[in-house]
This record gives C-alpha cells, structure tokens and sequence, in this order.
C-alpha cells in the first residue's frame, strides 16, 4: 500500500420484507482501490450475509453497478479516491429503477427481456460502432459491443423513474444499434413507452462507463422513426 | 414427478455447465451459489479462450482439451465470443529457443498454427514491438466471462434447474451412514435457513471445493489455489490475442475485449481464498512485460487491477508447472462417502467437458443411461437467464 485513507462505508441493508436500513463500516484503504474492493472485504471480513452483484472486477462485464454517494458507478473501476477524501464517507446503494433482490443486488431479468426484443448484438464487427454511425460492416474480425448492459443507464433515467413501462435508454441504444427495425421491434420504440417517452436529459450519456452514449442513440433512433414515417407517407420504400 | 434430483453446489463456469448437462440428461437440479454468477475465479479471468498452444509443449493433456473444446464453444456459444485467433510473438534469442519446441508441441496436439513475416505480422497488428523476429497465428478467442455462464445458466432453466443465488452451504445432510443426503444452506437475501434433499451432490467449488467437501468429512482434496494478478487498459490495442513465444511466464499475455485489453499474469500462492488484494508489485510487472509485447502500453491509462486464483490439480509440482486438466471424483470410491461427487481443477475454456464427465460419473452412480449432448446443441441467448422462481422479488 502506498497510501492509507480512513473511510466510512455507509451500505444500504434489505432483508426479505424487513424494512431497510443502512449499516456503518469504518475500513482502513488505499485511496486507488476500487469502490468494490471496499465492498468485497466487507463480506470477506465483516459481515458475510452482505449481498451484492460483481463478475469480472474490470468492466466487461456490467455486474457491479450501484449508487455510490448518489451517483450511477461501475465499482469495479471506480478508484475510492474519486469518490471520497481521507476521513470521508462512502454511502452505497442499489441501483434505482430496478426490483431489489436484497441489500445492493437487484433484478435485471426484465432488463435483459427487453434488451433481447429490440435485437441488440452481442458481437458486432471490430469497426461496427466507432464514431457513431460510422458502419464498416465489410470487417471479418469481430468484437463484443461496447454496451455491457450494467444498468447505470436506466437508474440515472429521470423518466424511467416515472415509469418502469418505460423501456429506459439501454434498451432504446440497443435496437438503434441492432439497425433491424422489424415490425416487433418497431412497435416497441416507435411508441408511447419508448423513443418518444425521454426528455433527453442525457443522464444515461453521463452515467455510461462504455462508450455507448445512449442519448445519441435514442435521438438517432428517433431520427430513423420520423424519416420511416416520412417515406411511408410518401409511398417510398 | 421421479426425475432424480442433483444439487450444484458453486455457479462459476463449472458448476452452470454441470447443472446444464445433468438437467439435460433428465435430472432435477437445484444450484446454490453463495454469490451472484461466476462471482470468484470464473468471473475474474482476462477472457482468453484457449487454442491450447501455451500448453502444447509442457502439459499437452490440457492442450488438446483445449483446442477440442474451444472448437466446440466456437460452435455452440459464438454470442459472447470475440473469434479473432491469437499471436505467439518471439521478441529475442531466448523466445526464438523456444520456437521448435512450440512447433512440434502444436503438431502433437493438432493445433492449426502458421508461422508469419514480420512483416506480414505488423499488418496485422500495427502495435506490436516492431523489433519482433517471428509470430505464429493460433486459433485463440476471448470471451466475455459472465455472459459465457448466463448462457449455460439460461439453457440449464430451459430444462428445469433452479439457480438459487446468494444461498451459502452450511452443512451436509447425512444419513447414519454418512451419506451425503442433501444441503442445509443460508439464504442470504432473507438471512433464512433452507434444506433441499437430493439423490446426488456435486462439489463445483472451485478453489473452495475443499471447505465444501469438508463438511462431509475428513476428505482431502488435491487443490493447489494459484491466484494471478491481471491488468485492463483503457484502449484496444490489439485485435488478436497476443502470446510471448517462450515457457508459460508473468505477463506473457496480452487479451483484448470490447475496446480494451487485459494483460495476464502472475503465479504465487495464496492462504485466504476470500479476499486476495491486489500487489502493486505484480501490477508494474504486468505493465513492464505487457509493453515490451505492445509498446503502445505505455501511453495508455490503466482501466482497473483485479486477481484471480486458479484451482489448479497438486500434482506435487509447483505454480507454473502444475496441470491444467481437471479431475472429477466420486467420494464413494476415494472417501466411502456417497452421494457426494467432486469435480476440481481445468480451464474456463474445458467447462464444457468437465461438465460432461461428471455428469457421465453421476448418471453411472444413479443407473441412469443416458448420452452427452451439449457438444451438438446451441447453447440459449444468455438474456434468457433467469433467478429460481420460488425468490420473492422485493
């Protein structure tokens, strides 16, 4: 350790139907470990009915989303020191907009359904989604997306906290990045719950720790919708 | 209702794999995970799935395990796949020493490999060491880690079995015997205490495989855990995976994934399998060995530091130089201690076939005649995973 800070934990507790709660935690860490470090020594040493999502600690896989001191982090590549000061307090919270399965866990089950409907790729060509729209398809070398589907997106949403009928940014990014607007999937974002329903607050933009800046997305999705509707009346193919 | 009923116990790759065979084959299984999915060694590797090419000249049982099964997953599994084959790259005298070993190594174990120009080399990957002599391309890949178990998890729900997350074992049920009868588990969303009986318990603990045979006694597994430490970096710098043509070493590897790389690893020992920090020391190794291959490195800002440990098979030898093939144990036969099976050691990229051994095992123990069929069938979108269905959301 090159370094030592003396911070609080500060983690939000949710057991069955209890009520919740938060539990303090004084932890003794290097300011450049990350948020989720902190966490897993928590369960590790201190208190092991402590429940909480984590993979791949280093942001592939979208596991480690939460609230740290009121702001969507991916903890796994989130450094204390960016989020506290010697002597200060980290408060840890699960993600909102999403069903909490207990403590800082929730339920992505929904989340990953609707990913699945609006036909998001998982693999995409090496070039696929560099500069925005920039397609170069021809590449045979392929690579995962940049969304990991962690969520941060849809719990910083202003509007997918009006409404979880709201299909949230994610999954509006992923059928602009799917580019098959199919019948199904069109009557998902060309709808009252969908492209049209966000208020392009650009929290989702702000939040996404993977290039995918999904307010662009959706305003390019919107984009496609309107010049589709544009064509239909014109009789244009 | 008479299918015979399994319990998982562990949902890293191993475990999901096991419960996908065995629900396969007709049984009822129920998986207890004390974490989320994939939340130790599994979730926490760089991602390589392996040609088998680092393994062709020290350990070729594991080589040719790898480069069956990574054909498989290829097939089965391509939506959490990057298929973009991997380099050997030989940088000095000492890497070109190793080069007709490696050669030979590869034939023995029908790996494809085709030696390239540095030239040609450089086109493919701008960013390596221009000083390089020689490279071999391999058929390596990577694969995203939890999206790989989500998608046997998911085909596992398909046909019946129950992931139960965040539930720890706390004991064995035994009958006089001292039979393995069934799990006394805690529910650690509700801090309630649950039981589930079952025909047969598998052990897919990993690196804890030996704390969850010990509740049945005094059985002593052959486990070597052997933490590594990795390195992500914010920028992809390569396309392909980049090896070091030389003996298995720190820092010999260089895997990319979305739009960045990871640089892999190092070898020690560790005592608390729980939580294993992350040595300053080893990160500047990584860095060092990682720029000699990409030199571009250098420029790029560090994403994040993680560790891992390997619940590699004591085979008497020391880190490096123990097998990367596994072992499936029926503790009837080692421990007189039925209805308890152990499967231990082998690679992320092997999780297919270890799953299918010891569920071949499991089904001779339950007299049950039934073939492995998971090389043929497409494994299901991993969005499709679902939490078992007795969770109340709150």
């Amino acid at each position: 350790m090159t370094q030592t800070w003396h911070v609080t934990y500060e983690i939000f507790r949710k057991k069955g139907d209890q009520p919740s709660h938060f539990d303090r935690f004084e932890m003794e860490v290097d300011p450049d470990e990350y948020v989720l470090d902190g966490i897993e020594r928590i369960w590790a040493f201190h208190d092991r009915s402590l429940v909480f999502s984590h993979a791949c600690h280093h942001s592939t896989c979208g596991a480690c989303g939460m609230l740290v001191n009121g702001v969507e982090k991916l903890t796994c590549i989130t450094s204390i020191r960016s989020v506290t000061k010697d002597g200060g307090v980290i408060r840890v919270q699960p993600m909102r907009n999403f069903p909490v399965i207990s403590d800082l866990s929730v339920d992505m089950t929904d989340f990953y359904q609707r990913m699945e409907s609006v036909g998001h790729q998982p693999v995409v060509t090496i070039g696929y989604e560099d500069s925005k729209g920039k397609f170069n398809t021809e590449d045979d070398l392929l690579r995962l997306s940049d969304c990991i589907e962690c969520g941060l997106c849809i719990s910083a949403c202003p509007i997918a906290m009006t409404t979880p009928a709201y299909l949230g940014p994610a999954v509006l990014a992923g059928a602009q990045q799917s580019g098959d607007l199919n019948p199904c999937v069109l009557e998902l974002v060309d709808s009252e719950n969908g492209a049209w329903r966000c208020h392009s607050a650009y929290e989702c933009t702000e939040v996404c720790p993977s290039n995918v800046d999904p307010a662009w997305r959706i305003m390019d999705l919107r984009k496609k919708l309107v010049s589709r509707r544009i064509k239909k009346f014109f009789g244009i193919k | 209702m008479d299918k015979p009923q399994a319990i998982v116990i562990g949902a890293g790759f191993t475990g999901v794999a096991v419960a996908y065979d065995l629900a396969q084959r007709g049984l009822k299984v129920n998986v207890l995970e004390r974490g989320p999915l994939v939340n130790g060694t599994s979730g926490r590797t760089h991602g390589l799935l392996h040609s088998g090419a680092r393994y062709a000249v020290d350990d070729q049982e594991s080589a040719i395990e790898c480069i069956d099964e990574n054909l498989i997953l290829r097939k089965i599994i391509p939506q959490v796949i990057e298929p973009n084959g991997g380099l050997f790259v030989a940088l000095n005298e000492s890497d070109m020493a190793y080069r007709e070993a490696f050669i030979q190594g590869c034939e023995d174990c029908h790996i494809s490999i085709e030696e390239l120009t540095p030239r040609q080399t450089l086109a493919l990957e701008p960013n390596l060491n221009p000083k390089l002599i020689t490279a071999f391309k391999v058929p390596d890949g990577t694969f995203d880690p939890l999206r790989l178990a989500m998608g046997f998890a998911a085909s596992a729900n398909a046909y019946g079995a129950e992931f139960h997350l965040f539930c720890e074992l706390q004991d064995f049920i035994l009958d006089g015997m001292g039979n393995v009868k069934g799990v006394q588990y805690l529910d650690r969303s509700f801090n309630q205490v649950k039981e589930i009986h079952a025909d047969i318990v598998i052990n897919a603990a990993g690196v804890w495989a030996g704390e969850v045979s010990g509740h049945a006694g005094n059985i002593d597994l052959p486990i070597k855990p052997t933490p590594g430490v990795m390195v992500a970096y914010d920028q992809r710098l390569c396309q392909r995976v980049i090896n070091r043509l030389n003996e298995p070493g720190d820092g010999d590897i260089i895997v990319p994934q979305r739009q960045m790389i990871t640089i892999g690893t190092t070898s020690f020992e560790a005592d608390n399998l729980d939580y294993i920090p992350v040595f300053d020391d080893q990160v500047q190794l990584m860095f060092e060995r990682g720029c000699e291959l990409i030199p571009a490195i250098r420029h790029t800002k560090e994403r994040g530091a993680f560790m891992a440990s390997r619940p590699l098979l004591d085979s008497g030898t020391k880190g490096r130089s123990l097998t990367r093939t596994f072992k499936c144990i029926d503790h009837k036969e080692s421990d007189n201690v039925d209805g308890l099976v152990t499967i231990t050691g082998g690679k992320a990229t092997t999780m297919r076939l270890m799953a299918e051994k010891t569920a071949d095992l499991v089904c001779q123990k339950l007299g049950m005649h039934v073939s492995c069929q998971t090389a043929e069938i497409p494994i299901l979108s991993y969005r499709k995973f679902h939490l078992a269905q007795n969770r109340e959301v709150a």
